[in-house]
């Protein structure tokens, strides 16, 4: 598998953290080092095996269908930028 | 050439669980603006989320109802997308293993029968809502449904047109209320529908499809497919292609368009949810819920039709709904011998009666037992099939019982047949001009009289000792 300057954009992109070209490069050799990784352990065989899903061999715990919080709105909303009506305001989304 | 319309449905149905499904806050709908997001729906750093044991007893509940298979082990995953109303910046779902695979529903188009295949169903998180409206150029966020329990029911792409679509549509609906899994709300979002629709020549394989959104109504899930498949093949027809997209139904414009904005999103990078653990089902656990399924519609429609012998329409009708099934047979209860009679009652009268008012079959102004109670005194003689409907009108919209409106308006029949013969003799003493029409061969004269004799006793006249004495007098 080989990566590219454009791959690095992208995952970037979609992960939205900003990457500055000087940066490109470095990125690029650190995912093709983990990707080096991923390939040797590809060559490992796993027939026969199922995928794991989560690195504990448990099983998820349920809850009781219960309301169990209480109204903190005005304290959450202290941490918010900015807020009108009880809403918390973000840079306009166009649909 | 002939075409054919290609539709495969996606339905989020909410889940009618008291709590969300990863955080004890509330799930009401009409709260004011976040006041029933906690920390873990609106993402604050260090929160975990806990699985909701209500709502993965409805998701096992809408499988077994549909025959599918249940997962004994099933993945939450995340779905990665940056978008205000998630504030997580991804949402929880379900990707490679979901709670349920396959199953089918029937559906009736026209009269045939059909059966709809399901791919799967799996349990996910609803996001907020974003309000555009007048915030000085800022979006309004509400994060009350953000972690309310959703179901997305995907089905096979095995409906032919947009009739097929809304059959299939109402029938998952018909059947998620039957199962109180989901209130069904469709005004409040509690069951919102995307289509995915293609076009194809007869015998050809599948075309390019485009996903819509935005189908609130089953109306406008019918005129958008019909939009979208004119648009696909006029394209088509034109020698174009179709490109895949996703595309938003406009119901003012009665249109669809591009939304390019989710386009670019389009790579969700699913993987595992490391906070949350497979989550695993036992026997016991799916056989409780098994034990507890209620009567399903098709079931219902098959005895309604062997017990009470209704036609397979009537049986539909009745159906459609459990509260009004319900409803139908808490009234046959009443008057057991007359089961077609309360059909016609139920859907006629009661059904245009709540048309009117808006009103669902739970809020209907007249108890199921006292409808039977009416429609005993039909047929006990007290009053006509036609009195009746207007001591019908009188119980809607006073709420006073049949007898006692009877007994008030002195709407009780003349069944005495003195009083009946003295009213007929008047009328053939006032109209000997009629009479004698009537005795020369003008058989027609006889509705005549009877709606003389009718008027004269204010329709009180019991229709069929009426229809006897003037036919005897008349002839005699």
């Amino acid at each position: 598998m080989s990566l590219s300057n454009t791959d690095v954009k992208r995952i970037a992109q979609l992960a939205r953290i900003a990457v500055s070209e000087p940066e490109v490069g470095e990125y690029l050799r650190q995912l093709e080092g983990i990707f080096g990784l991923i390939e040797e352990m590809q060559g490992v065989d796993t027939e026969g095996l199922s995928p794991m899903s989560h690195a504990l061999d448990e099983s998820l715990r349920m809850r009781e269908d219960t309301v169990t919080a209480r109204d903190q709105r005005d304290l959450f909303q202290t941490l918010a930028p900015q807020v009108e009506a009880g809403l918390y305001l973000v840079p306009k989304v166009i649909e | 050439m002939q075409w054919e319309i290609v539709v495969g449905l996606e339905v989020h149905a909410q889940l009618s669980t008291q709590s969300k499904i990863f955080s004890g806050a509330a799930t009401a709908f009409g709260a004011a603006p976040n006041v029933q997001a906690c920390e873990v729906d609106i993402a604050l750093p260090g929160v975990l989320p806990v699985l909701n044991r209500g709502a993965v007893e409805r998701a096992v509940k809408f499988g077994l109802a549909v025959g599918a298979r249940i997962n004994r082990r099933s993945v939450f995953a995340r779905k990665n997308y940056f978008y205000p109303d998630l504030p997580k910046g991804y949402q929880i779902s379900q990707f490679e293993l979901p709670i349920v695979e396959g199953g089918e529903v029937a559906i009736e188009v026209e009269g045939s029968a059909r059966t709809i295949r399901l791919v799967r169903a799996h349990l996910e998180e609803d996001a907020g809502k974003s309000l555009h409206e007048d915030f000085h150029g800022m979006t309004g966020i509400d994060l009350n449904r953000a972690g309310t329990p959703l179901l997305e029911i995907v089905s096979e792409p095995d409906m032919r047109g947009s009739h097929e679509a809304v059959a299939y549509a109402k029938a998952l609906h018909a059947l998620v209320r039957y199962l109180e899994i989901c209130d069904g709300n469709m005004q409040e979002g509690s069951f919102r529908c995307d289509a995915n629709v293609s076009v194809r020549r007869i015998g050809a394989p599948l075309g390019t499809r485009c996903e819509i959104k935005n189908l609130n109504s089953f109306r406008f899930l019918e005129r958008a497919i019909e939009f979208e498949a004119r648009r696909q093949i006029g394209i088509l027809e034109e020698g174009g292609s179709i490109a895949q997209e996703t595309r938003l139904y406009d119901s003012v414009k009665d249109e669809t368009r591009s939304m390019r904005s989710k386009e670019e999103a389009h790579d969700y990078r699913y993987f595992p949810d490391p906070d949350l653990l497979p989550m695993t089902l036992d026997e016991a656990f799916i056989e409780a819920i098994r034990g507890g399924l209620p009567e399903l519609p098709q079931a219902k429609r098959a005895r309604f039709v062997a017990d009470y012998g209704l036609s397979a329409y009537d049986a539909g009708v009745l159906t459609a709904s459990r509260e009004l099934a319900d409803y139908f047979e808490a009234v046959v209860r009443g008057v057991p011998n007359e089961p077609k009679v309360c059909a016609n009652w139920v859907m006629g009268d009661l059904s245009a009666a709540l048309n009117k008012d808006d009103l669902d079959i739970a809020r209907a102004r007249i108890p199921a037992s006292e409808l039977a109670r009416l429609i005993g005194r039909i047929q006990d003689g007290t009053v006509s099939g036609k009195i009746a409907k207007e001591v019908f009108e009188a119980m809607w919209s006073t709420g006073k019982d049949a007898d006692a409106l009877i007994e008030e308006r002195g709407l009780k029949q003349i069944s005495d047949v003195a009083a009946l013969e003295a009213i007929v003799d008047e009328i053939m003493a006032a109209n000997p001009g009629q009479v004698e029409q009537y005795r020369a061969g003008k058989d027609k004269l006889f509705g005549f009289f009877v709606g003389q004799a009718m008027k004269a006793t204010k329709g009180q006249a019991n229709p069929a000792q009426l229809n006897d004495i003037v036919r005897r007098k008349l002839t005699a």
